[in-house]
């Protein structure tokens, strides 16, 4: 799995063997199709067309559709796990989306980039421009990420929906930072969330 | 050319067809084509189901026409749908004029053909007769069902009435039930075929070119004109005039789409039934997946969760819209079914299955042929 983006080879390998799961925002399958490897059923929410044919042609079973509207249409309790990678920070309602991961499945895994990483830092206050980096590579005017959110923002937000942590990951590129200064040193996040 | 002076390849079925509407139909002859090698598993068979008017013809040169098949840019050796791998199966649907028995073919009880007294079938019976058809041809169980349109209502029927036998099933541009502006419009076709005096109550076989030409003609114009889509249109033919510089004032096909029109219509007189037109729109009028069980789909697909799904929409087809093909996602999602679907951007309007879109090809080969 030495090919998968470092927060999904982190996801690939600890969801459990088996188990049933659903990709939100998929991509081209590339996290299904480790997930298949470990014996899992895995299913896929793509928006982008040509993301899905490019699941579909690999055997995957992708459905095209828009995480902020289509998740209702999942009944509850359908899957072991729910993954969103990279994608909470672009939806209209990002804790509303993370009730939904939680409904649809026993566990959901989150994973986005840090708006409090030292570089974003740095660049908002001595550049006095929004960040683009390595994980937030577009500029304010065009990136799809409307939804900027850090650690300890995402920390709190579990905290008052009383949602539970059955496992974090923070990563600068891919190597591990420690939970402790994670929302200054960490690029991005992974959390195993349980109902 | 008349169609019944072609000799398709036939089968008679062994015992009579029973049929939704009560009625057993007897004797049934079920036209096919096939194309590639069943293998010595009998395991990589695919059954193409054909539209409305399509036919068993999928690839090669159709013997009434002398066009090429309805998909033969799909189907075919190296094609997504690959003959050097698959065993295609493709039949005519009962009711039909292509060889198997409709309201054309002769009523053993009174010698002549069956006209409206042909018993009325629906999508479920269509399928029937396939099913038959395999069960003679010795194949247990389908690789893949695959249709677009009405095809596509066979393949969820499949999928629904006889899951352990398909492996897969890939449905284009289809709905699980006929919406009311569906119905409305086949209404229409209907009509006019019936309001052709020489439909004569459907008994007017006989003499070479006898029939509702005119009223046949209009009903397939007014149903093309749903197939396309006003960008289609617009882009094909737009306002130009036909052959001429000026409007004539007249009603003479001034304009290149009526021209068009015309031509479709004229065409199709000459290759189908206007009676098979009647019983196999009333077919899909009559098709609801969902209606014997309270409307809940997702209850037709309760068996169906060792099938593997793939559902396509496209952008500008307002016939079988997009929100047709996600009704039947979520009840297959319910189901617990593994589904893929995928709306993919074209401006052909409904016939664009039919057409030229690479992606289809690609969504269609990968589904069909990956892991197999």
């Amino acid at each position: 799995m030495s090919e998968l983006r470092p927060d999904l080879a982190v996801i690939a390998a600890h969801v459990a063997a088996g188990s049933r799961v659903l990709d939100v925002g998929c991509g081209d399958g590339t996290l299904m199709a480790a997930l298949r490897d470990k014996g899992c059923d895995a299913r896929g929410l793509e928006l982008d067309p040509a993301n899905v044919a490019a699941a579909v042609s690999r055997g995957l079973s992708v459905v095209q559709g828009d995480c902020n509207v289509d998740l209702t249409d999942y009944p509850a309790d359908s899957f072991d796990y729910v993954i969103l990678s990279q994608t909470l920070q672009t939806t209209m309602r990002p804790d509303r989306v993370v009730e939904q991961l939680l409904r649809i499945g026993r566990r959901a895994f989150v994973s986005f980039p840090n708006f409090a990483h030292w570089r974003v830092r740095l660049s908002l206050l001595w550049g006095g421009r929004m960040p683009v980096t390595r994980l937030l590579p577009v500029a304010w005017y065009e990136t799809p990420n409307i939804h900027h959110v850090t650690v300890d923002d995402f920390r709190a937000l579990l905290v008052e929906r009383g949602i539970e942590v059955e496992g974090s990951w923070f990563l600068t590129g891919d190597r591990p930072t420690s939970a402790a200064a994670a929302n200054f040193r960490a690029e991005h996040a992974v959390f195993l969330l349980k109902r | 050319m008349s169609p019944g002076f072609i000799e398709h390849q036939r089968l008679v079925l062994p015992a009579p067809l029973p049929l939704d509407g009560g009625a057993a139909l007897s004797p049934v002859e079920v036209a096919w084509q096939s194309y590639g090698t069943l293998n010595d598993a009998r395991d990589n068979a695919i059954l193409i189901c054909h539209a409305l008017t399509g036919d068993q013809y999928v690839a090669g040169r159709h013997p009434v026409t002398g066009k090429p098949g309805w998909w033969e840019r799909m189907v075919g050796p190296g094609k997504p749908i690959d003959t050097d791998r698959f065993y295609v199966i493709c039949s005519n649907v009962i009711g039909s004029c292509m060889g198997s028995s409709g309201p054309a073919s002769r009523d053993p009880a009174s010698d002549t053909p069956w006209g409206m007294r042909f018993p009325v079938i629906t999508i479920a019976d269509m399928v029937r007769a396939q099913v038959a058809l395999l069960d003679a041809l010795g194949i247990a169980r389908l690789h893949a069902v695959v249709g677009g349109s009405m095809g596509g209502m066979q393949a969820l029927a499949w999928a629904a009435h006889h899951p352990e036998r398909v492996g897969r099933a890939l449905v284009v541009a289809s709905a699980a039930r006929h919406s009311a502006q569906n119905i409305a419009f086949h209404e229409v076709g209907r009509q006019a075929i019936m309001a052709d005096p020489a439909w004569k109550g459907g008994d007017y076989y006989g003499a070479r070119g006898s029939g509702p030409a005119k009223g046949l003609a209009v009903a397939r114009m007014a149903a093309h004109i749903t197939y396309l889509s006003e960008e289609g249109l617009t882009a094909k033919f737009g306002r130009r005039l036909q052959n001429r510089d000026a409007k004539t004032f007249g009603f003479d096909a001034d304009f290149q789409v009526e021209s068009y029109l015309r031509h479709q219509g004229l065409a199709f007189t000459d290759r189908f039934d206007a009676n098979s037109y009647l019983y196999i729109t009333r077919a899909m009028d009559y098709f609801d997946l969902a209606e014997p069980h309270g409307g809940k789909l997702a209850t037709a697909f309760a068996r169906s969760v060792a099938t593997r799904f793939c559902l396509v929409s496209f952008t500008s087809d307002w016939l079988y819209p997009t929100s047709e093909s996600r009704a039947i996602v979520h009840a297959l999602n319910a189901a617990g079914a593994p589904t893929s679907f995928v709306e993919l951007e074209s401006g052909f309007g409904h016939d664009a299955f039919l057409l030229d879109v690479p992606a289809l090809d690609r969504v269609i080969g990968g589904f069909v042929g990956e892991g197999a």
